[in-house]
């Protein structure tokens, strides 16, 4: 099936440019402090052009929103694999990386950074797999509402909060506690 | 639902279809309602669809703010942090200013990743909320040392993000970065610091000195993403662009085009460095992918030099042939011409090539960017002289060649070159060789069917263009060919006159008229040829745009002043608006083509020419443009002659700028050749002394002359042109806002509200604004003591606490003055000297002050200031709705008896974009708005300026009056246009202008000798009032009277004081004030006792709300 691959041992398409980025930018998550400049949108779809998860950190009209995502699907999806995951697109630039089904697709400033956007969606990904492990596209479908919290977690306001993986999941698994507890004591029946 | 845990599923559901498309706006209010659920769940699920689907427009979501602060003041931290979170998604204005306190003190929680999130959302709230940035400021700057290393990245985070918008305000957290710098070992830090450092450095210079030396230890680690921060270092740049090289050379795609990107950016500071790898870049532009060849295009762009420009353009010629989406195609074009006419065409030695180059982009199908093709045609033609003749045959050419006519309703584009060859044939059919050809084509039917504002230019060169050869018929003494022609044009105008677009059609039928007189009068035999085309006499100059703009004010010439004395009613001039000449103070140095002299010139003149006529492949000045396609090799094959003129030509087939290129190799190749043997001439002359010299040495860029004396004519500037760089500045930068001096210290009006709440935790005020508090508090204790000297027993200490907290408030007063007057841009500083003047006569006073124990001090006017002053402003609000706030001030004018002048601050408060702003006043009989000449008493008076948002400026009025002894309000309706995204609609705003009886009075200095003389002369009508309830001390009162009043202090004695003041008319204004235990009398004098009853009626409604 389609959309049960892992995502995170299929998308990793670094080959050299990882190689030799890593040593800059080791993953470590507890040292890796990321700091990216102003993200304005991240966009999650299918190969098949379905959108899975979408976050704004301009506020735009939905109309608007509507047709840039349709535009943007577009241009990602008419790209070759082995192109740049880079695209210039009106005064933003897209940084967009494919795992398995799925496109990671972030839209930045002229000014910014593409290679910390690319790791900012890279760690994302790792987080989404830290905490579903093994993620795949059905999860993200399924656990929107999860996927949207993690995001939250680790970027806020389209600037990057939290780097260290291990502090993201676990703030996430804590409110999750919170969560259950809470979920248990209205489970429980009252004598 | 009454079940919460439905109603959040239910929303919860509603998020994931908004995500596919739909709008759930409808149910915001349920979303309100489960964000207030007390269950973290809920509450979680209830944030996101509140992140997702609201933004500034939703009008709910002012209900949020309360249930917001208490979710920020919960004892969960989780509970803060998704509404933090949730907050950096939705955020207003209006949310911004009510919560940028509690966010300010979650600055400071006690677990980090509360503190963390705080920091990064208070950027979110000094873009939506800029005045509460110098307030936090100071809070921020502490969390670049905390301890836990989130909340430090963060804080550099968001200072980061701040100072790349407006560097200069944070030079002054240089060192502390430095520290973080060279102490840090977080690559990631790292690279945002050096980025900062990047944005610092082009303003304090020795920054980049003291930073050579960490970087380059740190180069290695972090080649791509430093580059844009790099200090002048050469060896760091050369080791950069090596290991860039062999970036781009890798397979990978992403580390090609970041490679090439880095380049781009070392290319601005260095470009001789990046130059040596075109070969590389050239390749890229082979490259499948459309980003890396952009990336590459935009390197060419930097890298062209004399030398090598036509090989360049060339190749990217061929590669525009080659392209296949339009877009790229479009960037092709629009970079051939970037590259070829950057900085004034300084890279351009042969203008024939470009011309020709032009020209065969016209053949480019669909493209958007005629216009741009056609400006470059204009621009060359004008400027540069020598090639006009050249130009004009080529333009000949294009109009001859219908094809771009041919299909024109579906590529508008490209036919935007006609209008340029038009007018360059018109204007210059001088050098036209077969004007009446040109003419022709210019009268084919087919014209019609261009658009209007081209067939308009079309039809006002053709007579141009028959002008002319009008003229050379007449000369030549050919009757009969000048009346053909004129026959032609009466046959084929018509189908303009019939034209749909009224240009056309107003143009065409005016010169069909002009036309048949002038045919009548050639029948009679009358000369006319000289009278026709004295119609367009005289040669156009290119102006730069901004000329107008620059013009300088001659010295005398005051341009508010009247010229005479206007009448009294109110027809008269307009003020000018005075914005239009800015301060300036910058010099920038315009670029200037090297001068080459005379002699030179004439010797490669002579080179040329010569070899020109060696040169088989060289096309002397051919008769017709056909006739030069024979010439051309290759091309003989076409048939010429024309058979019918509606059919269209075919364009030559070998592209003529490859000529150029082959003519201008030879032609560099020769002048080497000579200048070699003239080297040779001079070695062996001095063979004794230079004989190691090399003969080899490769040509440099000094050596190549341009093939013709191209006097680029620079656009014309008036003398003596202030130059000036502020015209490039945006005025609708968002990020102006955050534009603030933040060295300045805080002021009172600056603190940030403070909701008050139930809940005391959240009352728990920032240390900031504790000391403003704590010195309110003391300002009253510290008056008593004043007036008690005997309490002298206080220690030393005390008395300097005193003063610093004077100092404090001195400054405070200042900075309220500045305030009100930022708009004012000429005054500030001016008003800031004096102020900082007065600030140490001030500091002088206090040191003498308790020593000397005496208690008369003679103040004289203005400069009463032993004591600080609370803030003052004579702005007063005149109306205010959610767009616009007014406030206004009346200043009496001196030059004239009659008049005052009302200055109103226009302050937008909204979002959206003011335009159109018109004032208006109902006038009195006795009060009336001075209105430009000509117009009604009812119309309004433009506002000279727009505003942007968030943008205060100030206009004044004049008003006339005939009566002053009365005050008088007037109503009046400010309309404007508001005009954002969702389009513009039209609002009015009603005021009433108050014009109080002081607004008449111009302060006026009055010595006490002369005071007396006017006291006893006994024409005076005399009033008195008193006011109880007095508490503040004389010293404000006197200044609260000066400041609103407009009355100057004659002379003061303890707790009295004798002031004096003199209306626009002459009346004079005596005063004696006299403060008793709690009560204040006043005693006036004037010649008019309604203005001085009214005047004290004033009086005592400022002084009792004291």
């Amino acid at each position: 099936m389609w959309f049960c691959t892992d995502l995170l041992s299929f998308g990793w398409l670094w080959g050299q440019s990882g190689a030799v980025l890593g040593s800059g930018f080791s993953c470590d998550g507890s040292i890796g402090k990321s700091l990216s400049r102003r993200i304005h949108f991240i966009l999650l779809f299918s190969r098949q052009g379905k959108l899975r998860l979408q976050k704004w950190y301009t506020t735009l009209p939905d109309k608007e929103k509507k047709k840039i995502i349709r535009e943007i699907v577009q241009i990602i999806l008419s790209r070759n694999q082995k192109t740049s995951s880079f695209v210039d697109w009106k005064d933003l630039k897209l940084v967009y990386k494919r795992y398995a089904s799925l496109y990671f697709c972030c839209a930045i400033e002229d000014q910014d950074n593409e290679l910390l956007t690319l790791e900012v969606v890279h760690r994302y990904v790792e987080l989404l797999d830290r905490y579903f492990g093994n993620v795949c596209e059905l999860d993200i479908i399924f656990n929107f509402e999860k996927a949207y919290f993690i995001l939250d977690e680790f970027i806020i306001g389209g600037e990057v909060q939290e780097t260290s993986k291990r502090s993201a999941v676990k703030a996430i698994e804590d409110s999750d506690m919170l969560q259950e507890t809470v979920e248990e004591y209205m489970n429980k029946p009252a004598f | 639902q009454d079940n919460i845990a439905v109603k959040a599923n239910a929303v919860c559901k509603l998020t994931y279809l908004q995500m596919l498309g739909y709008d759930i706006s409808w149910a915001a209010f349920n979303i309100i309602e489960v964000m207030s659920a007390s269950k973290f769940t809920f509450k979680r699920i209830g944030y996101l669809a509140a992140s997702q689907c609201f933004h500034e427009g939703t009008d709910v979501i002012m209900l949020t703010t309360n249930q917001i602060r208490k979710d920020l003041s919960s004892p969960n931290q989780y509970d803060t942090g998704v509404a933090l979170t949730g907050l950096s998604c939705f955020v207003t204005p209006d949310l911004a200013r009510d919560l940028a306190n509690d966010i300010m003190t979650l600055m400071s929680h006690t677990k980090p990743y509360i503190r963390k999130k705080a920091v990064l959302i208070m950027y979110k709230v000094f873009l939506k909320y800029p005045e509460s940035l110098r307030p936090a400021f100071p809070r921020l700057k502490e969390k670049l040392e905390d301890p836990d290393p989130g909340v430090q990245s963060a804080a550099v985070n968001v200072i980061c993000e701040l100072a790349r918008r407006n560097p200069k305000n944070y030079l002054s957290l240089a060192p502390l970065f430095f520290k973080l710098m060279t102490s840090s070992t977080n690559n990631w830090v790292l690279i945002k610091i050096i980025k900062l450092f990047g944005a610092l450095t082009p303003l304090e210079p020795r920054l980049g000195k003291k930073l050579i030396e960490p970087l380059t230890n740190l180069i290695h680690r972090f080649l791509i993403s430093l580059s844009s921060g790099m200090p002048n270092h050469s060896a760091s740049i050369q080791l950069c662009v090596q290991k860039l090289r062999i970036l781009i050379e890798d397979s990978d795609q992403n580390l090609k085009y970041l490679g090439l990107l880095a380049m781009s950016k070392i290319l601005k500071t260095h470009p001789k460095s990046v130059q040596s790898h075109k070969d590389l870049i050239l390749q890229c532009l082979d490259d499948k992918d459309e980003s890396i060849r952009l990336r590459a295009l935009d390197l060419l762009y930097g890298m062209v030099s004399k030398k090598n420009l036509m090989e360049i353009v060339k190749k990217l010629m061929i590669h525009v042939d080659k392209a296949e989406g339009t877009t790229y195609r479009d960037e092709l074009l629009t970079k051939i011409i970037d590259i070829c006419s950057q900085s004034n065409y300084q890279y351009i030695t042969n203008f024939e090539w470009y011309i020709s180059i032009l020209v065969e982009l016209t053949r480019l199908e669909g493209t958007r960017h005629g216009h741009l093709i056609a400006a470059q045609m204009l621009d060359v033609a004008i400027r540069v002289k020598a090639i006009r003749k050249f130009a004009v045959s080529q333009m000949a050419m294009l109009l001859d060649n219908a094809h771009l006519i041919a299909s024109n309703t579906q590529r508008n584009g490209i036919c935007e070159v006609l209008y340029a060859a038009a007018w360059i044939c018109g204007e210059f059919s001088e050098h036209l060789e077969e004007a009446n050809q040109t003419l022709e084509a210019m009268l084919r039917p087919k014209v019609t069917t261009l658009p209007g504002h081209i067939q308009a230019v079309y039809v006002q060169n053709m007579v141009k263009l028959y002008a002319s050869i009008l003229q050379q018929k007449e000369q030549s003494g050919e009757k009969e060919a000048a009346q053909e022609i004129t026959q032609l044009m009466i046959e084929r105008l018509p189908q303009f006159v019939q034209s749909a677009d009224l240009e056309v059609q107003e143009r065409a039928s005016c010169i069909l008229q002009l036309i048949k007189y002038i045919q009548k009068l050639q029948i009679k035999e009358v000369p006319v040829a000289e009278e026709v085309i004295a119609l367009f006499a005289g040669e156009l100059n290119p102006v730069a745009p901004k000329a107008q703009k620059k013009v300088p004010v001659p010295e005398g010439l005051d341009l508010d002043a009247w010229i005479n004395e206007p009448p009294s009613d109110s027809e008269s001039e307009d003020e000018k608006p005075k914005t239009i000449f800015h301060d300036e103070e910058q010099r920038h140095s315009r670029h200037r083509q090297p001068e080459i002299d005379e002699e030179e010139l004439a010797r490669r003149r002579e080179a040329r020419k010569q070899e020109q006529a060696n040169n088989p492949f060289y096309i002397k000045s051919s008769p017709s443009p056909q006739k030069r396609y024979q010439d051309t090799p290759g091309v003989e094959h076409i048939p010429v002659v024309q058979i019918d003129l509606s059919v269209p030509l075919k364009v030559p087939g070998m592209p003529m700028s490859d000529q150029y290129v082959k003519l201008e190799e030879e032609r560099r190749h020769k002048q080497k050749l000579e200048k070699d043997k003239k080297k040779k001439k001079q070695k062996k002359e001095k063979r004794g002394k230079h004989h190691r010299h090399n003969s080899l040495h490769t040509e440099s860029e000094e050596d190549i002359a341009p093939a013709h004396h191209v006097d680029i004519i620079t656009e014309e500037m008036p003398e003596n042109a202030l130059p000036s760089d502020e015209d490039d500045k945006d005025p609708n930068d968002p990020y102006k806002a955050l534009d603030i001096d933040l060295d300045k210290p805080l002021a009172d009006s600056e603190k940030l509200p403070v909701q008050r709440h139930r809940n005391v935790e959240t009352l728990k005020s920032p240390d900031s604004e504790a000391p403003l508090v704590e010195k309110k508090s003391k300002k009253p204790k510290k008056k008593e003591k004043k007036h008690k000297e005997k309490e002298r027993d206080k220690g030393k200490k005390k008395e300097k606490e005193k003063k610093v907290i004077e100092e404090e408030e001195e400054k405070k007063v200042i900075l309220q003055d500045l305030h009100y007057k930022s708009s004012k841009h000429k005054k500030k500083k001016h008003k800031k000297e004096k102020e900082e003047k007065s600030k140490d006569k001030k500091k002088s006073k206090k040191k003498s002050h308790h020593s000397e124990e005496e208690t008369t001090e003679s103040v004289q006017n203005g400069t009463l200031d032993d004591e600080p002053l609370p803030p003052m402003s004579s702005y007063r609000l005149l109306a205010e709705n959610p767009y616009v706030k007014m406030t206004y001030d009346i200043q009496g004018n001196l030059q004239n008896d009659s008049q005052v002048t009302v200055s109103v601050i226009f302050e937008n408060k909204s979002t959206s974009f003011l335009k159109s702003m018109e004032l208006n006043v109902l006038d009195s009989l006795n009060t009336k708005m001075l209105r430009p000449e000509g117009s009604s008493v009812h119309d309004g008076i433009p506002v000279p300026f727009q505003l942007p948002p968030g943008i205060s400026n100030e206009a004044q009025f004049v008003f006339t009056l005939q009566s002053i002894v009365m005050a008088q309000k007037l109503k009046g309706t400010l309309s404007f246009i508001v005009k954002n995204d969702e389009g513009s609609t039209h609002e009015k705003l009603d005021f009433k202008l108050h014009f109080s009886c002081a607004s008449y009075l111009i302060t006026t200095p009055c010595y006490s000798d002369a005071f007396a003389k006017l006291l006893e002369s006994g024409d005076l009508h005399m009033s008195s009032i008193k006011v109880d309830g007095i508490s503040i001390s004389f010293q404000h009162l006197l200044a609260k009277i000066c400041f609103h009043h407009h009355f100057s202090v004659v002379e003061r004695v303890d707790s009295c004081a004798s002031m004096y003041s003199r209306s626009i008319q002459g009346h004079h204004v005596c005063l004696l004030v006299k403060k008793g235990e709690n009560s204040v009398s006043i005693d006036g004098k004037c010649n008019d006792s309604t203005l001085l009853s009214n005047l004290l009626d004033e009086m005592k409604e400022t002084l009792s709300k004291c």
